[in-house]
């Protein structure tokens, strides 16, 4: 069984079971006269991480606005937590948490007073499964402020901001979490610990999490499947190691022999290596062979989707010139 | 716990901790000076002036009426400025993320707002004391009718400056609220009385309610003979209460439809893109 699905074949079938969190089906979004999403399909079980890719414009901020039930769409079927979103009251918003862009609001405030009175509004929807908000002291750890817990938010640097701002999106322990680019101006250390809070949160709380990324390498590393929304479609949805496959793309093979650097590319890399070997055996050195990776399966695929809306936009001018 | 008494409760302590952070605030202090400095001065150089056709001093009579501009002021601009500012900078968004959190937010910028509006009533008025006289002060009912007017003058204002705050988009457009603001003030008697315009200035100015303000707080700490130089002669209590109970009634029903239509199109997008629109002008 493949997850890779093509462009315009039809969905696989959605089971309607309750550990499905995001079920999206042909979703539409157009403004004006411009079609921004022209079917979008996909569907998210509990504790699964999905990583969005795409260019800019292609339709991702829109998509999960929609989800997050901040816009209305034109058309489609949308269950968010089992709920369409455009209809979403108080109690289905307590289930989720938005990681927002921020900028520079509460400036004023301090750190550990911001997370309780947030925390505050999660508290009536409290469950024996889930206990609501997160305790304020643990949550700080957990995301590495507990050192700024009274300093004033306007006062934080950029990453710590921005460890705020998750600390904010998951203060009433959501079940599905939305990231938006969640680790821009984060430094190395920084970025580590938030790919570890992020595996926490899916495997022991089992949260599910959306997040969008122009970071193909921290997609690979948080996500287990990845979306490709380019065009206004989802063109490829998969786990990292399936798309790097889908692509046939050639393996990139570099070794040394007497001091003199080679680089070759193949598209059969084990018959290359053996033809290799038998005529040169242990001359070989400081042998790496590179598989295509995610980043060179996304700029395929996005190519091959950007190349081919412009060949049949041109095929289409032609035939009507034809017709003229 | 109700979701909803647990939001109300939330936006009370918002509004305290707001109301902390403000008069922590070295800028917000000197914000909340400059207007009492303002007051000072004016009533400095109206010395020796006294209100036409009696020998009451101008500056006694100014007082009041400042009170009375200042919580019209407070109501109308001050809230809808921070309703454009906080827009702007993504707090309302963070607040419409969060359960009942459109709640809280506007029960706590509702504390914060008439809080202020109260102390600096007070700012204003405990050092002009110094300055003027002829005010009952120690009269009972004189504080009464300064509490009802300034209560009911708060209802019927800060919806409406919920409404403004919501219409404008762009901080930069907030001028277009204060020129008009700025005439509503000079027309409406504060610092001198009006029976000298001409018959539609006068209908104009009462139309609003910064007049109504002025004229309720002066009723309030002024001697009962100073009515005689009020349009019609009298306090006129009872149009006072109409017209600020007829605007709260108007904003109170506009506020939430408004407010609600606001707050459904705030986007994380929509945040971003004001931003950048904000960076280019700094650029």
């Amino acid at each position: 069984m493949t997850a890779v699905e093509l462009p315009g074949t039809v969905a696989a079938p959605h089971p309607p079971d309750g550990d499905v969190v995001l079920d999206v089906r042909d979703l539409r979004m157009r403004y004006g006269t411009v079609d921004v999403l022209h079917g979008v399909d996909l569907t998210a079980r509990r504790g699964e991480v999905l990583a969005l890719l795409g260019p800019n414009g292609a339709g991702k901020t829109t998509t999960i606005e929609i989800l997050e039930g901040f816009r209305m769409r034109s058309a489609g079927d949308v269950r968010v937590l089992g709920v369409d979103p455009s209809r979403g009251d108080e109690r289905w918003r307590a289930r989720m948490g938005v990681v927002l862009q921020s900028w520079r609001d509460h400036g004023k405030w301090r750190v550990r007073e911001l997370l309780a009175h947030l925390g505050a509004f999660y508290a009536p929807y409290s469950t024996d499964r889930i206990r609501r908000p997160w305790p304020v002291d643990e949550l700080l750890d957990a995301v590495g402020l507990a050192g700024n817990a009274r300093k004033r938010v306007g006062q934080l640097s950029g990453g710590q901001r921005r460890r705020l701002d998750v600390a904010v999106g998951i203060v009433g322990r959501p079940e599905l979490l939305f990231l938006d680019e969640p680790t821009v101006g984060f430094d190395p250390a920084a970025r580590r610990e938030f790919h570890e809070l992020v595996h926490r949160l899916a495997d022991l709380d089992d949260t599910t999490i959306l997040l969008t990324t122009h970071d193909l390498d921290e997609a690979e590393k948080l996500a287990e499947r990845i979306l490709i929304l380019a065009g206004g479609r989802i063109i490829a949805d998969g786990s990292p190691d399936e798309l790097s496959r889908r692509v046939a793309g050639n393996a990139e093979i570099r070794w040394t022999r007497d001091g003199e650097r080679f680089v070759h590319s193949a598209a059969d890399a084990t018959a290359f290596l053996r033809d290799l070997f038998g005529q040169y055996g242990d001359d070989v050195q400081e042998l790496e062979v590179r598989r295509p990776n995610l980043e060179d399966a996304y700029m395929a695929l996005v190519y091959e989707q950007e190349s081919g809306a412009r060949g049949s936009a041109a095929a289409r001018a032609w035939q009507q010139g034809r017709q003229a | 716990m109700n979701p909803t008494a647990a939001a109300v409760r939330a936006g009370f302590r918002r509004g305290t901790t707001e109301l902390r952070n403000t008069f922590t605030n070295a800028q917000d202090l000197w914000g909340y000076a400059f207007p009492t400095l303002v007051l000072l001065v004016t009533i400095f150089f109206m010395r020796g002036a006294t209100v036409p056709g009696t020998d009451f001093s101008l500056g006694s009579r100014t007082l009041p009426s400042v009170l009375g501009m200042g919580l019209a002021f407070g109501g109308l601009i001050t809230l809808a400025q921070q309703l454009v500012v906080e827009r702007e900078d993504g707090t309302l968004l963070r607040a419409k993320a969060t359960p009942n959190g459109m709640l809280g937010y506007l029960v706590g910028k509702l504390t914060l707002m008439s809080t202020v509006a109260l102390v600096s009533m007070l700012i204003q008025l405990v050092p002009s004391l110094f300055l003027v006289d002829g005010l009952r002060l120690t009269s009972a009912p004189a504080w009464l009718t300064l509490l009802w007017v300034a209560v009911l003058g708060l209802v019927a204002t800060l919806p409406l400056g919920a409404v403004i705050g919501s219409l404008i988009e762009n901080p930069r457009n907030l001028g277009l609220v204060m020129l008009p603001m700025m005439g509503l003030i000079a027309l409406s008697g504060i610092f001198y009385p009006i029976n000298g315009y001409p018959g539609w200035l006068q209908a104009v100015a009462q139309a609003f309610p910064v007049y109504w303000l002025g004229l309720g707080m002066r009723s309030a700490l002024l001697p009962d003979a100073l009515a005689a130089v009020e349009v019609g002669g009298s306090w006129r209590h009872l149009e006072t209460f109409g017209v600020l109970g007829a605007w709260a009634v108007l904003g109170l029903v506009l506020a939430p439809v408004v407010l609600r239509r606001m707050a459904r199109r705030e986007s994380g997008s929509r945040v971003a893109a004001r931003r950048e629109r904000a960076m280019q002008q700094i650029i």
